[in-house]
């Protein structure tokens, strides 16, 4: 919960963010520098919030799984084919040994007819294994602060510009209103290119 | 000397050949003729239905033909019971896999996993193989309209037509001269029947001998999997011998 992740969407990429700190209860085990973004693929980016170790091992999970799809099928996963796995890893999980992982997956599709744009999404998935797709999306408390926020700052087809100009405007709030509001921020893009670090999360 | 290495499935003759999948295929060289042509607006199976019994009781299902998923379908040649086993299990592998990934599954990985399951009955387990043939016809996003056809061996191949089943060289090379690229899904219908006409002990077609069926895509319906009623049946077999006639 004390974990920050927001993704705003544009027509053609995805901008992920996500503080940097590693905190157990009232410590600061580390105050920046953990990235919480792992790229999964070329064009796929998983922002996990969540206690660390299991934060970690089921981001790997599901890395790892993906890059096997991709060697024994010749072809990668559509972000909604994956987003869809990931639910499912987790709610079988869930009462069973639950992993206590809040997620925004966000990916770029390109598209199976040539020369044709693809298409980019994202998806929210929390620990209770729901999942919604969204034009933007935060994890944990960060989402009382900035759902609002973003519910008026957003449209449809924001340049990477006005995503960004969003973003800072998100985690200023989160700096002086949230009592956790962490001052370093990786932010990490994803396009037809590929995957774009904006911020790095090193300190 | 080849009946002593006949009795276990799962060991190489000296030859190099396995021949359990031989006499497999061999008991499907018996089955009723199926035929797959592809086409630029669908694919077309098409089978003959093996000796009708006037005593037999119709069925609304066909043994001939099967929806796998909404996407893929098969024609069967070889033994019934186990086609109905594979079939059966290939179901389940589409649904399990939209289970998992909240998409129809890839054509492709549906066949090899079916073929994966047919291997394995020649290398372990010490069971006979299946004695079946399948030719899967199927849409995905990623490949379009595609054709499979499958063997007791595990093997499967994408084709543009195919014949399994009795007959099937002879099928095939009426379909070798006869498929083009151009071909619509109506000028499938007409190259089917026409190779059925050749291969069959039948002088006179019926739409009772005969199963054929169409898989479509379009961007509105999606996938659509229609088996020709009998009406539409006739109809097709009026029309084709009327173009025979002509040809003659």
């Amino acid at each position: 919960m004390s974990d920050s992740l927001i993704a705003i969407t544009g027509d053609d990429f995805v901008l992920v963010a996500a503080d940097t700190t590693h905190t157990r209860s009232i410590m600061v085990v580390k105050e920046s520098g953990e990235d919480k973004i792992m790229e999964l693929d070329s064009h796929k980016l998983l922002a996990a919030s969540g206690d660390n170790g299991d934060r970690n091992a089921f981001c790997q999970y599901v890395q790892k799984n993906s890059a096997l799809y991709r060697l024994r099928n010749g072809t990668p996963l559509s972000t909604r084919a994956l987003a869809n796995w990931t639910r499912r890893a987790l709610a079988d999980a869930l009462r069973k040994h639950p992993y206590s992982a809040n997620l925004l997956l966000a990916g770029y599709d390109a598209s199976p007819t040539e020369g044709k744009p693809g298409k980019v999404s994202l998806y929210y998935i929390d620990y209770l294994a729901s999942m919604q797709q969204l034009p933007f999306a935060c994890q944990g408390y960060a989402g009382h602060f900035l759902l609002g926020l973003l519910d008026n700052g957003w449209r449809k087809g924001m340049t990477r510009e006005e995503a960004r100009e969003l973003l800072d405007k998100c985690i200023e709030q989160l700096q002086t209103r949230f009592v956790l509001g962490a001052p370093k921020f990786a932010i990490k893009l994803v396009d037809k290119d590929g995957v774009h670090v904006i911020e790095s999360a090193d300190a | 000397m080849a009946r002593a290495y006949d009795a276990r499935t799962t060991i190489f003759s000296p030859e190099g050949r396995l021949y359990q999948v031989e006499y497999a295929m061999e008991a499907i060289s018996h089955a009723g003729t199926a035929v797959g042509i592809l086409s630029t607006s669908g694919i077309v199976l098409a089978a003959e239905k093996k000796s009708v019994s006037p005593l037999l009781e119709p069925v609304a299902s066909s043994d001939k033909m099967h929806k796998v998923d909404s996407h893929v379908a098969v024609a069967v040649a070889g033994i019934t019971a186990d086609a109905n086993i594979l079939v059966d299990h290939s179901r389940l592998v589409a649904q399990r896999y939209s289970y998992e990934y909240g998409e129809p599954q890839p054509v492709e990985q549906l066949v090899r996993r079916v073929c994966d399951m047919k291997q394995g009955y020649t290398q372990f387990g010490g069971l006979r193989p299946f004695g079946v043939a399948f030719l899967f016809a199927g849409w995905d996003e990623q490949h379009g309209l595609q054709l499979y056809a499958s063997d007791p061996s595990g093997n499967y191949g994408g084709w543009k037509a195919r014949a399994i089943g009795a007959n099937a060289q002879a099928a095939t090379s009426i379909l070798k001269q006869e498929w083009n690229d151009e071909l619509d899904l109506d000028g499938a219908l007409k190259l089917a029947l026409k190779v059925l006409s050749k291969t069959m002990d039948s002088t006179t077609l019926t739409p009772d001998k005969l199963d054929f069926a169409t898989l479509t895509h379009s961007e509105a319906g999606g996938v659509a999997f229609k088996l020709l009623g009998n009406k539409r049946m006739q109809k097709l077999l009026d029309e084709t011998t009327l173009d025979n006639t002509e040809d003659d």
